[in-house]
């Protein structure tokens, strides 16, 4: 019951922050970055601006829609290339072994030692800040899991009856990898992808909030919150609600991530937290 | 004739299991095990047989669970018991040694620490004397150099000798019975014979019981004096060994039988394995609700002779 | 043992060289240096001699795999260079950050066992009960909230409202004000080590050891204490062992908005200013945190757990 549930509120979460992306230039009462009104800034909640006003007397309803634009774009862009390596990387590190793997291993392990926040924000200053640069930032950085897991699973596929039919039948071996190893590894792929997403969109915020991400007057969640703190005193709900869209969106992510993990494979439940 | 017979250590009646209140999974299963004797249950995996032993100890895991019936232990009802004049119970007077030998250890204790554990639960000892006390039993079971072998972890020894530390944990507080399940599956046919033997000899000279729990006809032939076959949840006969092995009753008994692999005859061997009963008895024959088949203790013997 | 510890700080050499290596590319590739924004910025006159100066001083002339050898070389004396902006030696910049840093890891880490482990234990023991299940909804939304929001609302309300902690700021001999940050920090890694005991258990619980130990009559109390407690903490060692590690790094945004004079917060005014040796300097460090803490890992697992080979 725990299962169904997990991914039936994750997925309504998820859904809920894609609608407010997509349509946020139809339903956003305000435009995010013009209509400012200095003279009804720091506005608490009323019927106007449903979720108060900001310092500049931004609509900060219209600001959090618009700034789940960004965060999912930057945590499902990044997050894709994150897949995209680590799993090109793992499958054929797993299948030709040799030294291509001991390299993509001892990458692997470089990769882990860095944390990716911090690989991310070095990435971010060679780079500058901006969009392009944060799916760079963010899709170069959290791969290693994914290949790791990529890498594995194809070591116990690859002597597996139908992998080695395959190679006896005379496939190629990029057929054998795109044919046979990959569809059997997408699930796990897919799980850590979804909990990555989350990740990213924790990681987006990280980086504006500390001004290196996306730059003001582009609304991002982030961004929002550094703003916000100034005023924590006079006008909390600045700070209030752009946080609590980050949290509804990485708990829609996790609680997917985690109700698919259960759905694949349901020993992984008690085995892996 | 059963004024003559003592009272028996473990009389088990009418004992249902179930998942849960409603699938029952064991039914009305009732069966005597006298002081001293070895009483073997047979029957194939999934016939109740285990679970059968466990419920005894009273280890059945959350899902599983008595539903009805009683054990009496030495002329007392433990499923009428508290869990902590069970848990007393358990590993002093009545004891069980396990299939898997691999992992029935727990891998970070010494093995000495495992054994000399008994004895400070149950005979309220100090660490350094129960610690001595592991030395002797260590001995007892026959495995080499037990002073070395107390400080060894488990990954440390080989299958066989785990199983014997299992076997000096299972008798270390001299029980009057012992429920082992299963105890030499595990293991190599060569290391088989020995650790069955060890078990038969401990269990004579202390006159400890013992209710042998295994699909192996052949070592419920050389083990017990009275045998109980299993079949989907019920104990469909129960005879002594001889007279089960010489007139089974039951067509499954017969089944069962027949499709032991025999010496001479290993291409009927390969073919009738235990897992293909049904080809040999048939479905109306197998899991009716018909009271046990059974004959008297010490009849067949003298039947036969 | 010794040898044993030898041996992985041995192996901790080419994870570091590698890491150098990375970092020392990404910034060599960096388009405006350091010192050219100094010259737009107008700070000095648009001068080539200055310039030239100014990239001799800091080694800039020569070509990279030199200045890369001349880095590592420098690396074996605890030499990390010396920082753009405040022409120190970058071990003078770092040094007085480092035990700041070590503190709010420890403190956030301590918070985290301290009410992680117990929590995922206990919801262990009975699974499927009220108090499993809001632990467990407590720790997925501990792994979802983003800990600089949770820093901002803890002190909006402990600090500012309720007065009862200073809302920022370090004193070295407060413990006051490290509490906040340590909380912030640690909720993160609360909830992954309550669901990772929680996990552990309910593994342990079902090992054939643990049937055992029942049949051997133990009271419940004794079956956690001597059979259960260590063969979880072996399961969570892994966990525990990748939280402090990556603490160090996970610190930055916390640290910048508490006014953490660690770190982190020296890397990203680092990079604010671009000053190359210094980002350079910071992440070595923070990787290198992380690399003896999995050594201590590893050296605990071959303590706690004979299976594994010391030699």
């Amino acid at each position: 019951m725990r299962l169904r549930f997990n991914l039936a509120f994750g997925l309504t979460l998820v859904l809920v922050v894609v609608v407010a992306a997509v349509s946020a230039a139809w339903i956003a009462p305000y435009d995010p970055i013009f209509d400012a009104d200095l003279m009804n800034s720091e506005m608490p909640p009323s019927w106007e601006h449903l979720l108060g006003t900001d310092g500049q007397g931004r609509d900060v309803l219209s600001r959090v829609l618009y700034g789940a634009r960004v965060s999912l774009t930057v945590g499902l862009v990044s997050q894709l290339i994150n897949s995209l390596i680590g799993t090109a990387l793992g499958v054929s590190a797993g299948y030709f072994g040799g030294w291509w793997d001991d390299l993509v291993n001892g990458l692997t392990n470089v990769m882990l030692a860095i944390p990716s926040l911090v690989f991310a924000l070095a990435i971010m200053a060679v780079l500058g800040p901006g969009l392009p640069s944060l799916l760079i930032a963010l899709g170069l950085t959290n791969w290693s899991w994914t290949c790791r897991i990529a890498r594995s699973s194809t070591l116990s596929l690859k002597n597996q009856g139908f992998v080695q039919a395959a190679r006896a039948a005379g496939f190629s071996d990029a057929n054998i990898m795109r044919t046979q190893i990959l569809p059997n590894i997408l699930g796990p792929v897919l799980v850590i992808a979804t909990l990555g997403i989350g990740g990213a969109v924790l990681a987006e915020a990280a980086l504006s909030f500390l001004g290196v991400g996306i730059r003001p007057p582009q609304p991002s969640w982030g961004n929002m919150l550094t703003d916000a703190r100034e005023l924590i005193r006079t006008a909390p709900w600045a700070s209030v609600f752009p946080g609590l869209a980050i949290f509804t969106t990485v708990l829609g992510f996790n609680l997917l991530g985690d109700g698919l993990r259960d759905m694949l494979d349901p020993h992984m439940r008690t085995r892996r937290a | 004739m059963s004024d003559i017979l003592p009272d028996p250590v473990l009389s088990v009646r009418d004992l249902r299991i179930g998942l849960g209140k409603q699938n029952e999974i064991l039914h009305d299963v009732s069966f005597d095990i006298l002081p001293g004797e070895t009483y073997g249950l047979v029957g194939e995996s999934g016939s109740g047989k285990s679970i059968t032993g466990l419920s005894v100890m009273g280890l059945l895991k959350r899902p599983l669970e008595v539903t009805g019936g009683s054990v009496f232990f030495r002329g007392q009802d433990v499923l009428k018991l508290g869990s902590r004049a069970r848990r007393r119970l358990r590993g002093d007077r009545m004891a069980m040694v396990f299939q898997e030998p691999m992992t029935a250890l727990n891998p970070l204790a010494t093995i000495g620490r495992q054994i000399a554990e008994m004895f400070v639960i149950h005979r309220g000892m100090g660490w350094s004397d129960a610690r001595r006390k592991a030395v002797e039993a260590l001995e007892s079971v026959r495995v080499p150099s037990p002073e070395e072998r107390v400080r060894s972890y488990p990954h440390q020894l080989s299958g066989g000798m785990r199983q014997r530390v299992m076997v000096a944990i299972a008798l270390a507080c001299r029980p009057d019975l012992l429920i082992a399940d299963e105890p030499t599956t595990a293991l190599d046919v060569t290391v088989q014979a020995g650790v069955l033997e060890l078990i038969a000899e401990l269990c004579t000279a202390e006159g400890t019981a013992v209710l042998l729990v295994s699909h192996d006809l052949g070592v419920i032939a050389n083990m017990c004096r009275r045998v109980g076959v299993m079949d989907r949840g019920r104990l469909v006969e129960e005879q002594d060994t001889r007279a089960l092995f010489e007139n089974p009753l039951h067509p499954y008994t017969r089944g069962l039988l027949a499709a032991r692999p025999r010496l001479g005859s290993r291409t009927l061997a390969r073919r009738g394995r235990l897992t293909e009963l049904d080809q040999v008895v048939t479905a109306e024959e197998r899991g009716r609700d018909a009271p046990t088949l059974t004959t008297p203790r010490g009849f067949g013997l003298e039947a036969s002779a | 043992m010794l040898r044993f510890i030898f041996r992985r700080t041995l192996q901790m050499i080419p994870t570091l060289l590698a890491v150098v290596l990375i970092i020392f590319v990404i910034f060599s590739v960096v388009p405006g240096s350091f010192i050219s924004s100094l010259m737009a910025e107008g700070r000095n006159a648009t001068n080539a001699d200055v310039m030239a100066h100014l990239n001799a001083q800091f080694g800039l002339d020569k070509p990279l795999p030199v200045r890369l050898w001349d880095y590592l070389w420098g690396l074996l004396h605890f030499d990390l260079g010396i920082s753009y902006r405040t022409r120190s030696p970058v071990w003078d910049v770092i040094e007085p950050r480092l035990w700041p840093s070590i503190k709010l890891a420890l403190a956030a880490m301590g918070f985290a066992a301290v009410v992680g482990i117990p929590l995922g234990f206990i919801a262990a023991l009975k699974p499927g009960s009220l108090f499993d299940t809001s632990t467990m909804v407590l720790a997925i939304s501990g792994l979802s909230v983003p800990e600089f929001w949770l820093g901002l609302l803890l002190m909006y309300f402990f600090a500012l409202q309720l007065g009862w902690l200073p809302s920022f700021g370090y004193q070295a001999d407060s413990i006051q004000h490290i509490i906040l940050p340590a909380i912030a920090l640690g909720v993160s890694p609360m909830a992954l080590l309550a669901r990772t005991t929680r996990a552990g258990v309910l593994d342990v619980m079902n090992a054939d050891f643990v049937r055992t130990a029942r049949a051997k009559g133990l009271t419940e109390p004794r079956l956690v204490r001597s059979h259960i407690t260590r063969n979880v903490l072996v399961l969570i060692l892994t966990t525990l062992g990748l939280q402090i590690g990556s603490l160090m790094g996970q610190a930055i945004v916390i640290e910048k908005l508490f006014s953490w004079p660690g770190i982190g917060s020296l890397l990203v005014d680092s990079v604010s200013v671009r000053d190359i040796p210094v980002v350079q300097g910071t992440v070595i460090v923070i990787v290198l945190w992380f690399l003896i803490i999995n050594m201590l890992v590893d050296v605990a697992y071959a303590a706690i757990d004979p299976r594994i080979k010391v030699n």
